[in-house]
């Protein structure tokens, strides 16, 4: 069985404590969401579960297949063209050229990207193209699990729901397993099995929610109620610091 | 092989492009006809007479010869710096004490005048082929150098981490993530490396031999025939310009278009 167990967990930089004894298990086909404010150590423990920190402290065991990494910022090569980005990653696994840039094609469309884009640089899209270009790159090479970084941060409300749906698609159909974090609860809850709260100063896993109902019978009702009730939650007001006075 | 090709067919577009810089040129030689009506044939001969020279020199055996020698001079030397400064300064750049420690030398080598170098390798090396190649080399080496060193130094460390993320194998790691960003810093030092060479060498052959366009400049100059020196003086710039409009910018063009 396919997963990813993070035991005990510490990490500092210099003299700065960072995280503090994190401990959570992520089965196959399952969502698992980070939640916390910004500054606490969300994208630290992202980066040592997907091997790119050196784990110092407790350890990480990753079983999945494969994994890939959509990064926030997009970090695609300015020097490649959209298709040639998307395909990076199929070349590495060393899948033929011609084969690569069909699949990248066909997710591009999918991805709601033009045709007359395929060939631009980098410099000529905007954030959310990037994001999106970011986001096939990662899912092209049909990765077991995925790390996201605050996956939809750049993106319009129309867009959000459309790559949205195309995860909650391959969710259902228990295609891929996938660890994010984000500081949009509504995102969260749309999305994850479970959710851990990661409070500052140093991180540390403060509550965990569980959520039961399949992703793709989560309607906008739901979202919105679950999201209300955790929004009264102590440990959630405590964490972002809600409290208004 | 497929870069050449673009390269190639965006070539007539280029061209066509440059009609501003004729233009230009031409109202170069207008300015320099003016000079010569001012002045006279001796202090600045007219722009036709240099021209008809020039045409006149160019079928003379021995000037093609002269041409030679000082391009093979100028390309031993660029080529040596080249090959020195590219390899060094990359290496230079993936270590923070070589990269630190090569600052104060580099500054050393372009704050030295290149005329002090020609004394010096007169000295050395006596008059001939070394101490022009010698000057070349220590001329252009230091432009070359820092431009690999800058293009390793600023290498994107997030870019690395996302080759990392996706287990690149080591080959397309350099050749699609290093690379690109090496040669745009390398490939325009190369360029200013090789203007700095190609004016160099004219110097050093002028100073310290007696063959080269250089010596012919010199001997020119003490006949006082101003024709056939502004016609060696046309001679190098119109080489120069040739290389870096014809044959450098257009690769550069290309190279360079994912650049915002």
């Amino acid at each position: 069985m396919e997963k990813l167990e993070v035991k005990g967990l510490n990490h500092h930089f210099g003299f700065t404590e960072i995280l503090r004894d994190i401990n959570f298990t992520l089965e196959k086909g399952e969502v698992l969401s980070i939640v916390g404010p910004s500054g606490g150590g969300k994208t630290t423990l992202l980066h040592l579960c997907a091997d790119l920190l050196d784990v110092e402290e407790g350890s990480v065991k990753n079983s999945f297949a494969s994994h890939t990494f959509a990064f926030q910022e997009g970090r695609l090569l300015p020097w490649k063209n959209v298709i040639d980005n998307i395909a990076l990653g199929l070349l590495a696994n060393g899948e033929k050229k011609a084969a690569a840039i069909q699949k990248s094609q066909e997710i591009a469309l999918q991805f709601g990207l033009e045709e007359e884009d395929f060939e631009k640089f980098p410099k000529d899209l905007s954030g959310g193209m990037k994001q999106r270009v970011s986001f096939a790159r990662a899912l092209v090479v049909k990765p077991s699990l995925l790390f996201i970084d605050e996956p939809f941060s750049a993106l319009d409300i129309g867009l959000k729901k459309e790559l949205q749906a195309i995860l909650i698609e391959m969710i259902s159909k228990k295609e891929i397993s996938i660890l994010f974090i984000t500081h949009d609860l509504m995102e969260a809850i749309r999305l994850s099995d479970e959710i851990l709260l990661l409070k500052a100063d140093p991180g540390h896993i403060v509550k965990k929610f569980q959520y039961d109902l399949p992703q793709n019978e989560r309607d906008d009702k739901y979202v919105y109620s679950e999201s209300a009730k955790i929004l009264q939650d102590v440990e959630i007001i405590d964490t972002f610091e809600l409290e208004l006075k | 092989m497929k870069f050449a090709l673009k390269i190639l067919k965006d070539f007539p577009a280029y061209l066509w492009s440059g009609w501003g810089a004729v233009a230009s040129i031409l109202l170069f030689i207008a300015f320099w006809d003016m000079g010569n009506q001012i002045y006279g044939d001796l202090v600045l001969p007219a722009p036709l007479e240099t021209f008809k020279t020039l045409f006149v020199m160019i079928q003379d055996a021995s000037v093609i010869e002269e041409i030679k020698t000082t391009l093979y001079r100028a390309s031993m030397g660029f080529g040596i710096s080249l090959l020195l400064g590219s390899a060094l300064g990359l290496i230079a750049g993936f270590f923070a004490t070589a990269s630190m420690m090569s600052r104060p030398i580099v500054t050393i080598l372009v704050g030295m005048p290149p005329i002090a170098w020609i004394v010096l390798a007169m000295i050395w090396f006596g008059m001939g082929d070394e101490t022009v190649i010698f000057t070349v080399i220590v001329a252009s080496f230091p432009i070359i150098f820092v431009g690999a060193l800058q293009g390793t130094r600023t290498l994107d460390g997030d870019l690395k981490e996302m080759a990392d993320s996706f287990n690149l194998p080591w080959h397309m790691k350099f050749f699609d993530v290093y690379f690109p960003h090496i040669f745009s810093y390398v490939f325009p030092a190369w360029v200013s490396g090789l203007g700095m060479a190609w004016k160099i060498v004219i110097m050093a052959e002028l100073l310290a031999t007696s063959d080269g366009m250089g010596a012919s400049l010199a001997i020119a100059r003490s006949q006082l025939d101003t024709p056939t020196a502004l016609a060696l003086v046309v001679i190098m710039i119109g080489s120069l310009m040739v290389i870096e409009y014809i044959i450098l910018e257009p690769i550069k063009r290309e190279v360079e278009l994912w650049r915002s």
